[in-house]
């Protein structure tokens, strides 16, 4: 939550923009139109969400799991505050339990293919030549299997879940990482500062990872906020398949599946309620990242 | 004398050059293709090895086989065989369009998805006309009108529609525009052309919609950057008119970006597929995938992911190689770099 | 009636603190060659354009521009299009920004008369290739199928010189024709413009940041700064006896081409950017003669300045204007002169 909040300091500090030079991203645009509100509602978003997923099972009114017989599709009301699927189990806490699994699998998603990607990236941009060569042509092969095949590969292989599906999505979303990495540290390595380091005497280990690696992160981190977005979008569509996250366990992907014949008999409510969540958490994400991008490479220009 | 004769020489093989550095840097090309294609069809293939327990019992899980089926199997895939060899053996089935037995439908594996691939190929087809008419059009018009209310609505729609999942598209289409309003039929292929086509408008704008917005945002950008160049000044200031300059010279150089980012997309619109055939409950290879997986039925599995793992390989081949006539400069480069 | 015609145009952008042209006035005559002279950013390069009727998106313009007493301010896309196909046309600074790298040569030479004269594509192209003579290149029919990139920058100013010449301009509009290029072609570049110019009878408008070249190529020179004329006279007037500071310290910040080689000698400070304004003189933060009370309050006219006593007849003396308060206390030249003259002196 550091940068974030830094960059929402940064931002009032800043004087106003003459025009914006860089129409690069267009959400820049629609953000310098509303002069930040829409960041700033965006982080709020994400942080509401966040405390959602954290305190779900004191947030949630009732067990998600628990089904009400005879009182499926109840409407909105004191008892269900967002009404009841088919089976009766009541949606708001079906949202908010869902949270928690809707949120923690991109996590885990991210986490690893970053870690994995800045280690990557680091270590062929530091080597350079032919592991450099090697390396790039495995990750250009990475690239031709999208995530969400790969997922469901994973679970044609060793089964239905989340454990599968977020693994091979780390390695899916690796290359993008490892690809920014090695591009932002092939172009640091040439300024002074290292060379200084390296005149010092400092080890190489030392040099990428305390000097170079806290240089480069603010845009690793943006590239990873937008990775979040998507991987969530993965990993919904995945329990929407009905291949993901299985009931009774609370997910916004599944109770989406779960709702959509209920959608077409006239009662959306219980697939609109996730479906609504995802596009929001999704759509922050986006905003997030993309901004923090675009300070970055409006800083650098 | 000599430095005459070599100028000679330099000048006679830049004309043969030009063409001579093309087929180089196109068979160079072409190579590169077959070597990831063979990479991507061995991970592929040995992916079968990384299930827990013995591959045929993975094979025939859910199943109760007999003595025979299980005999066939060994047989089919060389189990006895060393691993290298079950891959050639594999691949060269593979490369006559063998690509094994589905227990499923009890049929060869590229029956199956024969019978399967035109419903999805239309599929697809409609999306990316879609993406490419309104997708590329909007940007077009974004960009033209930067800055307007038009500007606006076309960037709150990539905003939204990059976030908005192809499956939330197909419910919301499915209620809104085919329970409710019944405009359109909810589910199914149809049957004849255009039963057919009255059928894949609902999947194709569902499908379309989040890469829709990808090549929207891509084209409006590319389009903005031509826009402030330099030479597009100068063509105004001939007295061209604004629409050829924008036709010649502003949508002309944008092409570039435009068609790369198609190509790279191609692999996240046939998985998605999956989502929208199933939301539909259309019969095409992207439903197949999942009754597949739901089903257990690996060679088919496996032989989906090829095919899509494929697709993209070749397509942003065939993007490469396109690319020099987008741009000559590339050409140029390749021809240089060698 | 003057070829091309400034007549007090204004332009000013939004948001900016000053507009980017302040009333500038100019005219270059049929057959003559006039400069434009100033540093980057003094509005120079958006006279020319406004010559053709290019002005900057969501400006507003005041004033009046006439080519051939056709007035661009707010005309009709007939009008600006008769203008640009058949009166004036211009050459930009740097060719590889302005010749599109994808199209081929032959296109980017072709294709206003194709599309805009209708003339075949036959015809286009033999016209293409007699201009491509006519600029010195070597071999005509093979640049047509190249691209930009196969040639070099020099060439490709040619290309560009020739492609501004396809509609038979009478006035042609340079901006900073040579600045992209390396010396030795510069040299080149500029005489066949004065070629040109003098074969075809063409009106030239040089726009530049070099004063020398301005004085060698043409016969009067108009001296821009923060988007106001701040002096104009005959290229020997200003060149031997300048009365604007800012003139005077042009000339000394630049190497003479003849005569002996002194210590060259900056003008402090940094122009003033669209973000800025001065109730003023826009030049008298910089100015060394820059009196307190006078300078920093009001913003001088231009206007003729009382007679210096130049050795020289009187009767060579064109129409000299200088915007600035102190124009009759101070004559740049012989002070320039000094501080150029007495170092070189010192190091020999």
């Amino acid at each position: 939550m550091n940068a974030p909040s830094s960059t929402m300091a940064d931002r009032r500090a800043d004087p106003p923009a003459p025009s914006p030079s860089r129409l690069r991203l267009p959400l820049v645009w629609l953000r310098r139109a509303g002069g930040g509100w829409l960041m700033r509602g965006c982080l709020l978003l994400l942080a509401l969400f966040v405390l959602i997923a954290l305190f779900a099972p004191w947030i949630a009114p009732q067990d998600p799991t628990f089904g009400e017989l005879g009182n499926g599709f109840a409407g909105p009301g004191p008892d269900h505050w967002l009404g009841t699927d088919l089976g009766g189990h009541d949606t708001f806490s079906a949202l908010i339990e869902g949270t928690r699994t809707s949120l923690a699998g991109p996590l885990a998603v991210v986490l690893f293919s970053t870690t994995l990607g800045v280690a990557v990236g680091l270590f062929t941009a530091w080597r350079g030549g032919w592991v450099d060569t090697a390396v790039g042509r495995v990750l250009d092969i990475l690239f031709a299997f999208p995530a969400l095949l790969l997922a469901i590969l994973a679970v044609a292989l060793f089964g239905k879940g989340l454990t599968a599906p977020v693994l091979a999505m780390a390695i899916a979303y690796m290359p993008y990482t490892a690809r920014l990495v090695r591009g932002l540290t092939a172009q640091e390595k040439t300024r002074p500062y290292i060379a200084a380091y390296q005149v010092q005497g400092h080890s190489a280990v030392f040099i990428a990872f305390r000097r170079l690696l806290p240089n480069i992160t603010p845009t690793v981190l943006a590239q990873s906020t937008v990775n979040f977005g998507y991987a969530l979008l993965d990993l919904a569509a995945l329990s929407f398949l009905g291949l993901g996250v299985q009931p009774p366990t609370p997910d916004w992907g599944s109770m989406i599946n779960q709702g959509q014949a209920a959608v077409l008999q006239g009662q959306p409510l219980s697939a609109i309620v996730p479906a609504v969540a995802v596009v929001l958490v999704v759509v922050a994400f986006n905003v997030v990242g993309e901004n923090l991008g675009d300070r970055l490479a409006g800083r650098e220009s | 004398m000599t430095a005459a004769l070599a100028t000679t020489a330099v000048d006679g093989a830049r004309r043969a050059g030009r063409f001579g550095a093309l087929a180089v840097s196109t068979l160079r090309r072409l190579l590169t293709m077959a070597v990831t294609l063979l990479v991507t069809s061995f991970v592929v293939f040995s992916s079968l090895y990384l299930a827990p327990g013995d591959p045929v019992s993975f094979l025939v899980r859910g199943r109760s086989p007999s003595p025979q089926e299980i005999a066939a199997i060994r047989e089919q895939y060389g189990f006895n065989d060393p691993f290298p060899e079950r891959y050639w053996h594999w691949l060269q089935g593979v490369l006559q369009g063998d690509l094994g037995r589905s227990y499923l439908f009890h049929q060869s594996v590229d029956q199956v998805l024969w019978s399967r691939l035109p419903a999805s190929m239309l599929l697809v087809g409609t999306a990316a006309l879609m993406i490419a008419v309104v997708g590329v059009g909007a940007g077009i018009v974004g960009a033209l009108r930067r800055g307007t209310r038009t500007d606006t609505a076309v960037l709150l729609m990539v905003t939204v529609g990059a976030a908005v999942p192809s499956f939330v598209a197909a419910i919301t289409l499915r209620s809104v525009l085919g329970v409710r309003l019944g405009w359109f039929p909810t589910i199914g292929n149809g049957t004849g052309l255009l039963d057919r086509m009255h059928h894949v408008v609902l999947p194709a704008i569902a499908l379309s919609v989040t890469f829709m917005a990808l090549v929207t945002r891509v084209t409006r950008s590319a389009m903005l950057d031509e826009l402030r160049r330099e030479h597009v000044e100068v063509a105004l200031s001939r007295g061209m008119s604004k629409s050829s300059v924008v036709r010649r010279h502003v949508l002309r150089n944008a092409l570039g970006p435009i068609v790369t980012v198609s190509g790279l997309l191609v692999s996240g619109m046939l998985v998605s597929t999956a989502i929208v055939e199933t939301a539909f409950g259309m019969s095409g290879v992207g439903s197949l995938l999942v009754q597949a997986v739901n089903e257990m039925d690996f060679q088919v599995v496996q032989a989906i992911v090829l095919l899509v793992v494929a697709a993209f390989v070749v397509v942003n081949t065939l993007v490469d190689l396109v690319y020099p006539l987008i741009d000559p400069r590339v050409a140029a480069a390749a021809g240089s770099a060698r | 009636m003057p070829l091309l015609e400034f007549n007090d145009l204004s332009v000013a952008l939004p948001g900016m603190a000053r507009p980017i042209l302040n009333g500038v006035s100019l005219t270059v005559a049929a057959g003559e060659a006039v400069a434009l002279v100033g540093e980057s950013g003094s509005g120079k390069s958006v006279t020319a354009r406004a010559a053709l009727g290019l002005f900057p998106a969501g400006a507003a313009i005041g004033g009046h521009v006439r080519v051939d007493g056709a007035d661009l301010v707010g005309a009709d896309a007939g009008c600006l299009h008769e203008v640009r196909t058949g009166k004036a046309s211009m050459i930009f600074q740097d060719p590889r920004a302005g010749i599109n790298p994808v199209r081929r040569v032959g296109d980017f030479l072709t294709e206003s008369l194709r599309l805009t004269g209708g003339w075949s594509r036959a015809r286009a192209g033999a016209r293409a290739l007699e201009l491509l003579t006519a600029v010195g290149l070597p071999d005509p029919v093979r640049h047509l199928r190249q691209y930009p990139h196969e040639l070099s920058g020099g060439m490709l100013q040619r290309v560009m010189i020739a492609g501004a010449l396809t509609a038979e301009p009478r006035l042609l509009l340079c901006d900073e024709p040579t600045t992209a290029l390396d010396v030795t072609t510069q040299a080149e570049i500029m005489a066949i413009l004065r070629r040109l110019q003098r074969e075809r009878g063409l009106g030239l408008l040089l726009i530049t940041h070099d004063i020398d070249l301005a004085a060698a190529t043409c016969d009067r020179i108009y001296v821009m700064y923060a988007g106001r004329i701040v002096e104009t006279g005959t290229a020997t007037e200003l060149l031997t006896a300048p009365r604007h500071p800012y003139t005077a310290g042009l000339l000394g910040s630049t190497p003479p081409l003849d005569g002996p080689l002194g210590r060259l000698t900056p003008i402090r400070g940094v122009p003033m950017g669209l973000l800025e304004a001065a109730p003023g003189c826009s030049f008298a933060a910089r100015c060394p003669h820059a009196r307190p009370g006078l300078c920093d309050r009001t913003a001088p006219d231009l206007a003729r300045p009382a007679p210096v006593q130049v050795p020289a007849s009187t009767a060579q003396r064109g129409p000299a204007l200088v915007a600035c308060h102190l124009a009759d206390e101070i004559d740049g030249r012989p002070a320039m002169a000094a501080v150029c003259a007495s170092p070189s002196e010192e190091d020999r």
